[in-house]
């Protein structure tokens, strides 16, 4: 079985403008729903305290609701977890409540609803802790940029570089954006999810970046253009086989993961695609935008002359 | 042939073996086990070979034992047979060990001899508790600084040097001590030089009278806080060794400069580990006052001049004489020793200073009652939440004094139980920083085995769908990438077992993560065989060129992900590394198995063929 038995020759560089407007669209809209939405930070973040029980049947939410406010515990949100027997309490944290005792408590107020209830799992996250995991994850965002960036300009051009950098900070936004539209729990796993899918989408850039600079030096002939263009259709076949593939066995994760995994396999989901996007419309576009010559990557520019001269 | 040569395919073949050999242990599965740990000294062999013949006589059938790091794990066919043998040997042997149910793997002792064993699973698969604690490494250079002002105004004291004041500055961490005049400062500064030779002490003038002044080094400060943190570690697992908290495989490390991080697996009620561990403790010996009646004292309320009145742990009221002998901070060490020939005894090692206030004591005091008292702070927040510290105060022991001692001595009189908690709670004593738990995760049982469940689903149904892909689009050559992938999986296991990582489900969600980049892998050197096939290439040049022209997009592709997964792994936490440590592994394994097993494979169904007409690609 092929897909692509003939090599394909969509006119990418000729269409950016169209794609650029596109993802300008997606940047500002994910951004504007971050301003405007928010994010849901999980208690990772926030500090708190979240309590997940489990029912034999399905329970009356609005009666526990009531029973929690009736027991003097004050801000706790109760609602369904996945299923309709699970259910999540959160509490903002509290700097009386004493950590894992607010847990029992909470089970003791079900037990009235429901004795058969089971108590599946207390977290409680100081405020200052969850300050600290926040700045920790930021750096670790800007860390991974920096590092690659690093990376990618040393392996290609400065010009190439820009535009894989500029296409590889679209992906998160855009999953940022994901997350402020759907309101799900954004916590450390989906910062973890969210570095993958920088390390990932990067991955297909380079590889199209690979090529364009192995058709540059062979088809001199050639625009650059024209060489961005040839290299994208060449390669499109596999990005695309392999996204298809890593979304088959993602997607079983968000379906099978269950609750826990659920923000951090959605994640991973947008990511990819918001990446295959990206490295396809965006990053070589930018890089030709950028001024991207034939003579840019071709090889030993190290070795001009007057470099040499310029040394002692 | 196609030129693959032949040692790269044996070096292929060998890490496939060797990756078999570590991933094995993990297809015996688990079963119910004891663990016994003794307080400080390790579980022997002769014990083994004893419980085990006792379980025997009472017809308790043990599956398997073994002995690791002073531990003894005893495996049953069924849970009830556990708790049959925890019961027996809790009768027959009495305090002589901690009993923490757990669960064990069911691999054979060959195995585990050669360093073989199973995954481990994280907090969120197995269940149990995971704390934070934060130290309060400030208050442990506050109490450096108190220390050193004390010992200043002793050696001062001694020396008979008048001085004016000693203040200590919190903020800027020195301790300044005032003279009248110059010539008193040379007299102090050779008193105090003489006592603490490796201080720092410079000569100043401060509110206008010539000054001594010791001013902490950062150096000195960093030394107090690692001081203070390790000291707690050390503590904390003292505590979780207790008897009260039967904990199989506690995990104590630290976590940051002032944080100590703490694994319970199994463990269900976090708030009864939490009142244990987050106190502290420190103890003083005083004598105590046998001539007046404390019953009276008690019920009147009137506490006779130069006592303190004071209770023991069943509520019995003692008077002991105001002036501590010696504190916990000069005690250095405290164990239980079940044998001696006065019975049961625990035995106490002071440091020098301790131990020159002791032996003055003893030698005045033989015959009378010396008495130990246990002091407990634990902080708490009160109502308008700020942190208050809470101090209980008890007397754990009393004992006659029978010699003259100093640095070391014994206190007997004691049964196993008490015994061993005496030791326990005098260890705890010298206790410096106080703490507080700043995180807490506690994971039902059950959810953990939810957990598992989905994360099996979940990497099985996706597994399976790039399986099948691959072969249908790839025919052949998508068998060959099956195989390959099937083995990066082993190689990724085998590796997990080896380095004993945790596994957790943001872990397993890496492992599928894995398989997607080791697809990707394999995708991009067909596609680049196909392209040379359409080009008009021979198939075998085509094979060729496919490996080596993908080996670079490969090499670059990877890199990427690698640098997210490293620094995932140094800037993330608990579950996070999780994740970032497999999908570190598991590129490495991936590309190793794309690379070089696709290759090997491909050479071995390929290479041997003189002619190859088209390719199944």
């Amino acid at each position: 079985m092929e897909f692509f038995h003939k090599v394909t020759r969509f006119p990418f560089m000729n269409t950016r403008k169209v794609w650029y407007g596109l993802s300008a669209v997606l940047i500002v809209g994910s951004l504007g729903l971050v301003g405007l939405r928010g994010l849901n930070l999980g208690i990772d973040f926030t500090g708190g305290v979240v309590v997940e029980t489990n029912f034999p049947q399905p329970p009356n939410i609005e009666q526990l609701r009531g029973a929690v406010a009736a027991a003097g515990v004050t801000g706790a949100q109760v609602q369904a977890f996945g299923s309709s027997r699970d259910i999540l309490v959160r509490l903002p944290p509290d700097p009386n409540a004493k950590g894992a005792e607010i847990g029992t408590r909470i089970l003791d107020i079900f037990r009235k609803a429901d004795a058969g209830v089971r108590l599946q799992r207390t977290e409680v996250v100081g405020p200052q802790v969850g300050q600290e995991l926040f700045i920790k994850g930021s750096w670790a965002l800007v860390a991974t940029l920096v590092l690659i960036a690093v990376y990618v300009l040393m392996r290609f051009t400065l010009k190439l570089a820009g535009g894989a950098i500029l296409a590889v900070l679209h992906d998160p936004i855009c999953v940022l954006g994901f997350f402020a539209v759907t309101q799900i729990t954004f916590d450390l796993t989906a910062i973890s999810a969210i570095l993958a899918v920088i390390g990932y989408s990067l991955n297909d850039t380079v590889i199209v970046f690979d090529r364009i600079r192995e058709r540059a030096r062979n088809a001199r002939k050639l625009s650059i253009a024209q060489v961005i263009d040839e290299s994208i259709n060449q390669t499109l076949s596999r990005t695309l086989m392999t996204k298809l593939v890593t979304l088959l066995v993602v997607v079983a994760l968000l379906i099978f993961g269950g609750e826990t995994l659920h923000g951090f396999s959605a994640a991973l989901v947008i990511g990819i695609l918001a990446g295959t996007y990206s490295s396809i419309y965006i990053s070589a576009a930018l890089a030709l935008d950028f001024g991207l010559r034939t003579d840019d990557l071709l090889e030993r520019k190290l070795t001009k002359p007057e470099e040499i001269d310029g040394l002692p | 042939m196609i030129a693959y040569p032949r040692w790269k395919i044996a070096l292929v073949a060998i890490v496939f073996l060797v990756g078999v050999l570590l991933a094995l242990p993990n297809l015996f599965g688990e079963e119910s086990a004891l663990q016994l740990a003794r307080d400080r000294a390790a579980v022997l062999e002769s014990d083994r070979s004893s419980l085990q013949e006792l379980l025997a006589s009472k017809r308790v059938p043990v599956s398997g034992s073994f002995l690791d790091q002073g531990r003894l794990t005893l495996r049953f066919p069924s849970k009830q047979d556990q708790l049959k043998a925890r019961d027996l040997i809790s009768q027959a042997r009495p305090g002589d060990f901690t009993i923490a149910l757990s669960q064990a793997s069911r691999v054979p002792e060959w195995m585990r001899n050669l360093g073989l064993g199973p995954l481990k699973l994280g907090l969120d698969l197995r269940g149990g508790v995971y704390l934070v604690y934060q130290v309060d490494v400030q208050g442990a250079v506050r109490q450096q600084l108190d220390h050193d002002e004390q010992d200043f105004r002793a050696s001062l004291r001694n020396a008979r040097v008048t001085y004016q004041d000693v203040q200590v500055d919190y903020k800027t961490n020195r301790v300044a001590v005032l003279f009248r005049d110059a010539d008193s400062r040379a007299k102090g500064s050779a008193a105090i030089g003489g006592d603490n030779r490796n201080l720092n002490l410079t000569e100043r003038t401060v509110d206008g009278s010539p000054a001594l002044e010791l001013q902490l080094t950062d150096a000195q400060i960093k030394e107090r806080e690692d001081y203070a943190v390790q000291q707690n570690i050390v503590i904390l697992r003292n505590r979780l060794n207790s008897p009260e908290l039967a904990v199989s495989e506690p995990q104590v490390a630290r976590e940051g400069v002032d944080r100590i991080a703490i694994q319970l697996p199994g463990l269900q009620n976090s708030a009864e580990v939490k009142k244990i561990l987050g106190k502290t403790a420190t103890l003083e010996f005083r004598m105590v006052d046998e001539t007046d009646n404390p019953a009276e004292a008690a019920a009147t309320g009137h506490v006779p001049l130069g006592a303190k009145l004071y209770y023991t742990r069943d509520k019995q009221p003692v008077l002991l004489k105001r002036e501590v002998v010696v504190t916990g901070d000069e005690l250095t060490d405290a164990s239980f020793q079940p044998n001696t020939q006065d019975g049961p005894a625990v035995s106490v090692s002071l440091d020098s200073r301790g131990a020159a206030k002791m032996l003055r004591n003893t030698q005045e005091n033989i015959g009378h009652l010396m008495a130990v008292v246990f002091i407990d702070r634990s902080r708490e927040k009160n109502a308008q939440g700020v942190d208050v510290d809470r101090t209980t105060e008890e007397v754990i022991n009393r004992a006659t004094i029978r010699g003259v001692f100093s640095n070391n001595f014994q206190i007997t009189g004691v049964n196993p139980i008490e015994g061993r908690e005496l030791a326990l709670l005098l260890r705890a004593g010298g206790l410096a920083a106080p703490l507080s738990a700043v995180e807490e995760r506690a994971i039902g049982p059950s959810l953990g085995q939810d957990n598992i469940d989905k994360g099996v689903h979940a990497m099985v149904f996706g597994m399976l769908a790039a399986f099948i892909f691959m072969a249908v689009y790839y025919k052949a050559f998508g068998l060959i990438a099956d195989l390959v992938l099937a083995a990066n999986v082993i190689l990724l296991t085998a590796f997990l077992s080896l380095v004993g990582a945790a596994l957790t489900l943001p872990g397993i969600a890496a492992v599928v993560l894995t398989v997607g980049i080791a697809v990707d892998a394999n995708i991009l050197i067909y596609e680049r065989i196909r392209e040379e096939l359409r080009n008009g290439v021979s198939p075998r040049a085509a094979i060729t060129a496919g490996f080596e022209r993908a080996f670079s997009a490969i090499a670059d592709s990877n890199v990427t992900a690698l640098i997210a997964g490293l620094v995932l792994w140094l800037f993330g936490a608990g579950a996070v590394r999780g994740f970032a440590v497999v999908l570190v592994i598991g590129i490495a394994t991936s590309m190793f198995t794309s690379l070089m097993g696709s290759r090997a494979l491909v050479q071995i169904f390929f290479g041997g063929r003189r002619k190859i007409e088209r390719l199944s690609i």
